[in-house]
């Protein structure tokens, strides 16, 4: 796997230049107009906004590198037939799939840490002329650490769904790999209702189905405590822990199929 | 002695179509062997299988039956690529990289140290040509640029077997010799070269063995002096000091007369003829040899009468198969 880490660093530094981290600049600007308007219109509840809305932010932008550079990893290797002489040095293609993917993570690792400094610092401007009896009222203090509890499962929830595009794009071509993963991502919203299914169907045969699927797709849900973080409610370091085995095994069982399925590719 | 590269009954099928998949033989029991220190050109027309071959030997693709070897090892064995060097047709490798980080990173992947990995990139950039573009992203390097840079990264590791697939591809005159060039430096060096090409005249002049691949078959197989040694159709005599009356008397027997200047001569003369004996008479008449030469075919000559061959075989297949 020593193979993987070069492919990995290549494949960071190859995104950087292709201007990933551009949406950062965006990112920036919207916040700080995000937090400009707020902090004009509303008294007292921007704090909770701005974190509300830059963790969601922070979501939807890491979610856009996830499916459009994750997608790309493979297939834009096999479509410019890059991967031919990479594959005729001592490179193993389950080395060249792990490799890939650890690259985007780093590069996402990158840009949520980039994020987060960005939310913190608007949160520090917007905290720092508020008298403290204020500051006591609300839900959670403004540099409020469980932040990072959220953001922590932001992004292991943007590393399953980079593997679920590395998965389809191992095998598939770019558009339906789009089409796969963003389907993906919709149902796993939802997924946790398909364990539930027995409260509202009676059927044994559509509830087991459903139960099914409930244990095959990934419970992007679980990920999600952005709410909680936002209006102070305690996020047991416990569910963290759990959530995060959880995406890894997840991770595990995508990254492998990818690879075994990359292992027996013809590069027409 | 063990080839440097062994290929037997090496056949690949593809599934064409849409809806109603068929298979497609692409490659049909292709077996060659290819010896140490060997420049193999592997000639074809355009579809005759050739990159599927070298994407089987690199197990790009995997074969549907038959066996590749590479330096006594199966095909794709990682210990066998480290001692190989591969040139894709038409090369593309990243975008945003230099050329410089390109060949690091493949460096890398040998595991040549880092010290040496620079150096090594270094001598191998200034060998191909490529001076301060070294620092320019990929994307910026036109097709002749990429070329080279393709052929800088074949020779990263210090192959002992070199695969290039339509080397000459996408080069102008002065990039073709230069690469030209190169090869015959590989060769001296003791490597074994196995190139793809449709033009013929690199080959004539690179290679010591040739094989031909029409449609996915091999048609012919040898060096280059066997291959057209069984095709001398005929005989040219340039002969100095010939009389008219004596040209008249050698029409019927030559097979054209054309004069050069003066009383110089060149006389062709069939297969049937026999060039000792004509010669003979026209030093009796006074005459002087200049020069005795078989006419054999080109490459070019074979090439094109094996795609024939094998175009007309096809045909008469199709034909029975109908009948």
């Amino acid at each position: 796997m020593h193979a993987a880490s070069f492919v990995a660093l290549a494949t960071f530094r190859e995104s950087v230049r292709d201007r990933v981290f551009y949406n950062l600049v965006l990112f920036a600007v919207l916040l700080v107009a995000a937090s400009l308007l707020i902090g004009q219109l509303t008294a007292g509840q921007d704090v909770k906004i701005i974190k509300d809305l830059s963790l969601a932010a922070t979501s939807l932008f890491g979610l856009c590198i996830a499916i459009v550079v994750g997608i790309g990893l493979v297939s834009k290797e096999v479509d410019r037939r890059s991967v031919y002489p990479l594959l005729a040095k001592p490179v193993r293609r389950s080395e060249l799939i792990v490799g890939k993917y650890l690259g985007l993570l780093l590069t996402l690792l990158v840009n949520v840490a980039v994020m987060t400094a960005a939310i913190y610092l608007v949160l520090f401007y917007l905290a720092r002329g508020v008298p403290p009896n204020i500051q006591q009222a609300w839900d959670a203090p403004a540099l409020d650490p469980a932040l990072l509890k959220a953001i922590a499962l932001i992004y292991l929830e943007l590393a399953t769904v980079t593997a679920v595009a590395l998965f389809f794009s191992s095998y598939s071509s770019p558009l339906l790999s789009a089409i796969f993963t963003l389907g993906i991502y919709v149902i796993g919203q939802f997924n946790a209702d398909l364990k539930q299914f027995d409260r509202i169907v009676n059927a044994p045969a559509a509830v087991a189905l459903a139960k099914g699927l409930y244990y095959l797709l990934p419970d992007f849900a679980r990920f999600d405590v952005k709410l909680a973080v936002v209006h102070g409610q305690p996020v047991p370091v416990a569910y963290v822990a759990a959530t995060a085995a959880y995406a890894l095994l997840y991770i595990a069982a995508l990254v492998c199929g990818a690879a075994a399925l990359f292992a027996r590719r013809d590069f027409k | 002695m063990q080839a440097a590269i062994r290929t037997r009954d090496l056949t690949k099928d593809f599934a064409v179509g849409f809806w109603r998949k068929r298979p497609y033989r692409a490659l049909d029991r292709l077996s060659i062997d290819v010896a140490p220190g060997d420049v193999f050109g592997f000639l074809g027309p355009n579809g005759a299988g050739k990159t599927t071959t070298l994407k089987l030997l690199m197990q790009l693709i995997f074969p549907s039956s038959g066996e590749a070897e590479i330096l006594g090892r199966p095909a794709g064995d990682i210990a066998v690529r480290r001692r190989i060097g591969y040139l894709p047709e038409n090369p593309y490798f990243y975008d945003h990289l230099t050329a410089e980080e390109l060949l690091d990173y493949y460096g890398r992947l040998f595991r040549i140290a880092g010290g040496e990995r620079g150096r090594r990139v270094s001598a191998i950039l200034d060998r191909l040509g490529i001076g301060a573009e070294r620092r320019l992203q990929l994307r910026r390097f036109s097709k002749g640029m990429l070329q080279r840079v393709g052929l800088a990264q074949t020779l990263l590791n210090d192959p002992e077997v070199i695969f290039l697939d339509e080397p000459m591809s996408g080069l102008d005159p002065l990039g073709r010799r230069d690469v030209r060039n190169l090869i015959l430096e590989l060769r001296d060096q003791g490597r074994t070269i196995f190139f793809s090409s449709h033009i013929l005249s690199d080959a004539e002049v690179l290679c010591s063995r040739v094989a031909i691949l029409v449609k996915g078959q091999l048609a012919a197989q040898g060096t280059i002096a066997d291959l057209q040694a069984f095709h001398v159709r005929g005989w040219e005599l340039i002969v100095h000091g010939v009389e008219d009356s004596i040209v008249q008397r050698l029409r019927g027997r030559a097979r054209r007369i054309t004069r050069i200047e003066g009383a110089r001569y060149a006389i062709e003369l069939g297969t049937e003829s026999r060039p000792e004996q004509i010669l003979t008479e026209l030093i009796a008449d006074g005459a002087s040899l200049v020069s005795l030469n078989p006419l054999r075919d080109t490459l070019e000559d074979l090439f094109v009468r094996r795609v024939a061959e094998v175009g007309d075989a096809a045909r008469a297949e199709g034909g029975h198969a109908r009948g």
